[in-house]
């Protein structure tokens, strides 16, 4: 019987060598170690052996078990381990198909920007609010010192929904400073706030000009504030959103509510600033108006402008978006063509 | 405005190069928008005489010219009618850079043999230069043009076209900008000397002067001038105006124009013997009065608006346009030359209502000093005399009812850091103030100094004011950048209703383009057309604000709902789209408080306009195949229930849960249609878009929309949620197969099941009708997930429950298992 059980063990063993696959290794596990397999019988046949033979046997036959047993295991592993390092054909996936598609949503490209320019000035310390698109003429033009007849009201050609009557005539803003006389009206310095918004325009509309955009306004209140401040703010805006590369320049301009005024403009991103037709040959491109809160707009809205002093700045949205990305008709961004608006 | 170079070299010297000149004005405030340099290419090109004139060997309407240049002399075919001998002519050599007069391009002058005759070089014509269009004959250059001289040392210049801001009215004028250069670089302002011979007979003799409204016309100033011979200006004079981009008319006009350019002060000469009554009127216009101006355009006038008069009727519109009648004309030989100052609100009234604005009323429109009108008058009877009279009457009128005094503010450097961060000391900041012509004393031991504004100022009014002047002409590069310093303001609570709302739309966004809606925005203006075809009759439920003054039809009237945008985007887009599209806008509707009834909109009394109530919307549209085109895409188009899903999961996503009932909304379908319902209020719909409003929009898919009313929304979400412990215990599913009625809808199935407390979760998996199931029923496959927080359930108690459950569904709605 110790002959018999040493001849199946190696007769297991050389069929083992031979199985190349895990339905082969089934087979082979039911064949030697399964409950119909002649190690299975010898053992249940130990029972009617003398208890010396039966003791022997036992031993003998529960070892090769064992040992079968491991070795199914070893090979199990080799097996898979063969599997992993090369598959088999069947399995094979050509990975040049096309990948399920997943609908895409995207945000507006103003949306985007608006986004940005928010994070960099709310990284300032300046709080985010929103207002009214439809004004009354009082906010939009009397109390930024632009009465009735000013001929600065030249520089905002208004959409009008009432026409010709004062300070109680309804509009379209035709910019977001309005918010500035409501902010200051209920709140007291120090105030730091930006407006993001739309803004309208009585303006035919062409390449650069459109009837309806988006402006940024900002504004700060407090004793203190000065003009380098101001300077200083819209640098590290211009660096968080041109790069640090890119030209900054801070001169004098008009604006009927502020006093100093300010126009920053960037260089331009197409020539360099050697001069092309999208900076109308000067090199530089406007991006924004700025100044210290003029003083009648501060005592108007009994803030004292001897004690107290801020600046101001509006920002055209659509702008950055176009210089960045060389967008060259600022029509594109509201008629919605999808063909456009998916390229942000 | 457009100035030439040259002309600013008359009264302050100026060293720097026309790009740096141009540089520092705009930095300072004065912008240059271009500059155009006149003469940069004439390197080959001299001044030269023509002394001698031959006929053309082989052609008659050609000559042969010998011209002298200084150097030597030169002969030339030239085939111009007007070259005579004697001229001053341009002369180029070969080699000299001209513009090809019929191609308008940039050439090169090369030898040529015309008809036979070897050319040196060319006369040439103003085209040929670049100066003008001008190519009918050569330019002929006046009698004192320098022979052999470089023609662009002669006749070069730089015109810069600056954009003058409003409050700037004294840079309308090359004295103006000569002062800032003045200031900027600090050089002296040289102002041209005055001085002519007066007649022994006063001009009171010859005419008076009557302000009727003084308010409107605060100074009235005249000079008489006789013996007036109408002609053309000189050269120089041409030139000067044809720089600033004025067209020369006759000697008097010409003037007043120079005087206008020089000073900024508009003149206006009228023909002395047309006035009637030999005097002038300044007074408003009567009802119904009318006048011919110099355009030759009848024009009814207003009270509003003022005019000159003499005895009889409106000779001119005051500040405007003169009239006809007291036009100068060739037979002119005594002028009235007026000087004026008028108000600025009523010029602007004028030309609003005139339609009409020139090179005078701009200058008016911007607010002139009534100090200034005097200066320029004597300025222009000066080169009158010169150039075109004889004689001026002895003295001046000068009716002056408006003086004013010069304004006094107070300065102290501590003012000027306060609001530049810009130290400047006392010196710095007299050293800048003088040479912008502020007189400046100062006080207070040197602390304070007391500043006299000029006349011609009007836009200096407070010491921010002055500030700028000091800081812009030192330049805003020198001010220092420095970072806020100030305390920040108390931060607003996340919680506030303006953050929240602000957080909904960041939240709403996020969102749906995660569902892969695209986001669009669209105008807040639209036609009335548009918002009609949302309903399928055409009815408006709530009229819209009109704008009085609209660009286009199309933008019109004020939004009352995102929806016309977004269909009119899908269907602008569709032509382009194979696959599915998700849009969606967030953004304000304008609903009036008032809504006006449209055809009686002007009867409105003011106390009832209010600015319309601003509501922000959520709107989105979902059309054509549910996926793009793909080996293994879902290739159903877009259905209720796709749109109904992305509320459902909003919703969900922002801790809400949705129920709907059937709507009733005019843009949907019926029975395609539902109300967005949350905690028993209605927030927004869902549903198929009606066909007849699709096919108003030129849509013929199905089209699924969504309409969320944001602030009913937000109202929803601000409540803070009260946090749910984890389960304990395991939970049990069943699954259910109930067959029932048609009719019966899913929602009352619903409704009986989750009465049920032990019910944690239930699930259609399976809605059957077909084999197995009798006509006119229905099954619905239902998981359903018991749970108890308290403790382990057994099967006899979910055993229980469902007993019951399908007991009350049997009862109540005739549902029974199926087999």
């Amino acid at each position: 019987m110790l002959e018999q059980l040493k001849d199946l063990h190696t007769q297991a063993l050389d069929e083992l060598n031979k199985v190349n696959n895990p339905r082969e290794l089934e087979l082979w596990r039911v064949r030697h170690l399964g409950k119909k397999s002649s190690l299975t019988k010898i053992l249940r046949s130990l029972a009617a052996l003398p208890l010396e033979e039966r003791r022997k046997g036992g031993a003998q036959a529960n070892e090769i078990k064992r040992a079968l047993e491991s070795s199914l295991e070893e090979k199990e592993k080799l097996l898979q381990e063969a599997l992993l390092t090369s598959p088999l054909e069947s399995q094979r996936l050509d990975i040049t198909l096309p990948g399920r598609p997943l609908p895409a949503g995207r945000l507006h490209p103003t949306t985007q920007i608006l986004k940005e320019i928010c994070d960099v000035f709310k990284n300032m310390g300046f709080q985010v609010i929103e207002g009214p698109d439809v004004e009354w003429d009082y906010y939009n033009f009397e109390a930024l010192n632009i009465p009735q007849h000013h001929p600065a009201r030249d520089m905002f050609a208004t959409l009008w929904i009432d026409a010709g009557m004062g300070e109680k005539a309804r509009l379209l803003r035709t910019h977001t400073s309005p918010m500035q006389i409501r902010l200051m009206e209920r709140e007291r310095p120090p105030i730091r706030a930006i407006v993001p918004g739309r803004a309208y325009r009585y303006e035919a509309t062409d390449a650069t000009h459109e009837s309806m955009f988006y402006q940024v306004e900002g504004l700060a209140v407090d004793k203190g504030i000065t003009l380098a401040d101001l300077k200083g703010t819209l640098f590290d805006f211009c660096r968080c959103i041109f790069g640090e590369e890119r030209e900054v320049r801070f001169r004098c301009d008009y604006f009927p509510f502020v006093e100093p005024g300010v126009e920053v403009a960037i260089g331009c991103s197409a020539c360099d600033g050697a001069g092309c037709r999208l900076c109308g040959y000067s090199g530089w491109i406007e991006i924004l108006g700025a100044g210290m809160v003029h003083p009648d707009v501060l005592a108007r809205v009994d803030i004292d402008p001897k004690l107290y002093s801020g600046f101001a700045f509006g920002l055209g949205v659509e702008r950055i978006p176009m210089l960045r990305y060389g967008i060259d008709d600022i029509r594109l961004f509201y008629s919605n063509d999808l063909r456009f608006l998916r390229q942000f | 405005m457009k100035v030439s170079l040259k002309w600013l070299r008359d009264y302050v010297d100026i060293k720097l190069a026309p790009e740096e000149l141009a540089e520092r004005l705009t930095m300072a405030g004065l912008e240059v928008k271009g500059t155009q340099t006149i003469g940069g290419t004439w390197d080959n090109v001299v001044i030269g005489e023509v002394i001698a004139l031959n006929p053309h060997p082989n052609a008659d309407r050609l000559k042969l010219a010998t011209v002298d240049l200084g150097t030597g002399q030169v002969t030339t075919v030239c085939g111009a009618p007007n070259i005579s001998l004697g001229q001053r002519v341009p002369f180029a050599h070969i080699g000299a850079r001209l513009i090809d007069p019929h191609t308008g391009e940039a050439i090169v002058l090369k030898p040529a043999k015309i008809r036979g005759v070897a050319s040196e070089g060319m006369v040439c014509s103003e085209k040929e230069l670049g100066i003008s269009e001008s190519h009918e004959g050569i330019l002929v250059l006046p009698a004192e043009a320098p022979i052999g001289a470089p023609l662009g040392a002669y006749l070069g210049d730089v015109i810069f076209d600056l954009d003058v801001t409003p409050n700037r009215p004294d840079c309308l004028s090359v004295i103006g900008i000569s002062r800032e250069i003045a200031a900027l670089t600090g050089e002296p302002l040289r102002l041209p000397p005055i001085h002519y011979e007066e007649t022994e007979e006063s001009i009171d003799s010859f005419a008076s002067v009557d302000i009727v409204e003084p308010d409107l016309c605060p100074r009235y100033c005249a000079s008489l001038i006789t013996g007036i011979k109408i002609a053309p200006s000189p050269s120089w004079l041409q030139q000067r105006l044809n720089s600033c981009g004025m067209r020369p008319i006759n000697n008097v006009v010409d003037v007043t124009n120079h005087v206008m350019l020089e000073y900024g002060q508009p003149l206006h000469a009228f023909d002395y013997h047309k006035l009637k009554g030999r005097q002038i009127i300044v007074r408003r216009a009567g009802n119904g009065e009318t006048i011919t101006t110099i355009d030759g355009t009848k024009r009814a006038l207003n009270p509003d608006i003022l005019v000159i008069a003499d005895k009889e009727e409106a000779v001119a519109v005051a500040g405007i346009m003169g009239g006809l009648d007291s036009e100068v004309t060739d037979k002119t030989d005594t002028i009235l030359l007026e000087s004026a100052n008028f108000n600025q609100a009523t010029i602007r009234r004028g030309c609003s209502h005139l339609q009409l604005q020139n090179e005078a009323s701009i200058r008016f429109d911007k607010g002139l000093n009534s100090e200034l009108p005097l200066l320029p008058l004597k300025r222009a009877t000066q080169l009158l005399l010169e150039l075109a009279g004889d004689r001026a009457a002895k003295g001046i009128i000068d009716v002056y009812p408006g003086k004013s005094e010069p304004k006094l503010i107070l300065l102290t450097a501590r003012e000027v850091e306060r609001l530049s961060g810009l130290k400047v000391n006392i010196n710095g900041i007299l050293k800048v103030l003088k040479a912008l012509g502020f007189k400046c004393q100062e006080s207070n031991s040197g602390s304070q100094i007391s500043v006299s504004v000029p006349y011609w100022r009007g836009d200096i009014k407070c010491s921010a004011d002055l500030v700028e002047e000091v800081v812009r002409i030192i330049g805003y590069e020198k001010i220092p950048i420095t970072r806020l310093g100030s305390p920040l303001p108390q931060q607003k609570s996340n919680l506030s209703p303006s953050a929240q709302q602000s957080n909904l739309k960041e939240k709403l966004r996020n969102i749906l383009t995660g569902f892969g809606f695209q986001e669009i925005l669209t105008y807040s203006l639209v036609s009335l057309e548009k918002l009609q075809k949302l309903s399928p009759k055409l009815e408006l439920k709530i009229p819209p604000l009109k704008v009085a003054n609209p660009m286009t039809r199309e933008q019109e009237y004020l939004r009352t709902s995102l929806r016309a945008g977004l269909l009119a985007t899908l269907s602008h887009n569709q032509k382009f789209e194979q696959a599915g599209v998700r849009l969606f806008e967030i953004g304000k509707v304008f609903l009036p408080h008032h809504p006006p009834v449209i055809a009686s909109e002007a009867k409105q009394s003011q106390e009832e306009k209010e600015l319309p109530q601003e509501k922000e919307m959520l709107c989105a549209v979902l059309s054509g195949p549910r996926a793009e085109l793909s080996w293994q895409a879902d290739k159903e188009p877009f259905d209720f229930f796709d749109a109904k899903g992305v509320v459902e999961n909003l919703l969900n996503q922002l801790g809400l849960k949705a129920s709907f009932d059937i709507g009733d909304d005019e843009t949907l379908f019926q029975g395609r249609g539902a109300n967005i319902i949350v905690e028993d209020d209605k927030v927004g719909i869902v549903g198929d878009v009606h066909p007849r409003v699709a096919q108003a929009f030129e849509l013929s898919n199905t089209i699924c929309l969504i309409e969320v009313d944001l602030e009913k929304l937000l109202t929803k979400v601000t409540r803070i949620k009260e946090y749910q412990p984890i389960p304990r215990f395991p939970s049990v599913t069943r699954d259910i197969a109930l067959v029932i009625d048609e009719q019966v809808s899913y929602r009352r199935v619903e409704n009986i099941i989750q009465s049920f407390p032990l019910v944690m979760q239930i699930t259609l998996f399976d809605l059957y009708r077909g084999k197995q199931i009798p006509d006119g029923k229905k099954s619905f496959a239902i998981r359903i997930i018991y749970q108890s927080p308290s403790h382990t359930l057994t099967d006899e108690e979910v055993d229980q429950t469902q007993e019951q459950m399908l007991a009350r569904l049997h009862q109540e709605l005739g549902a029974t298992l199926r087999s």
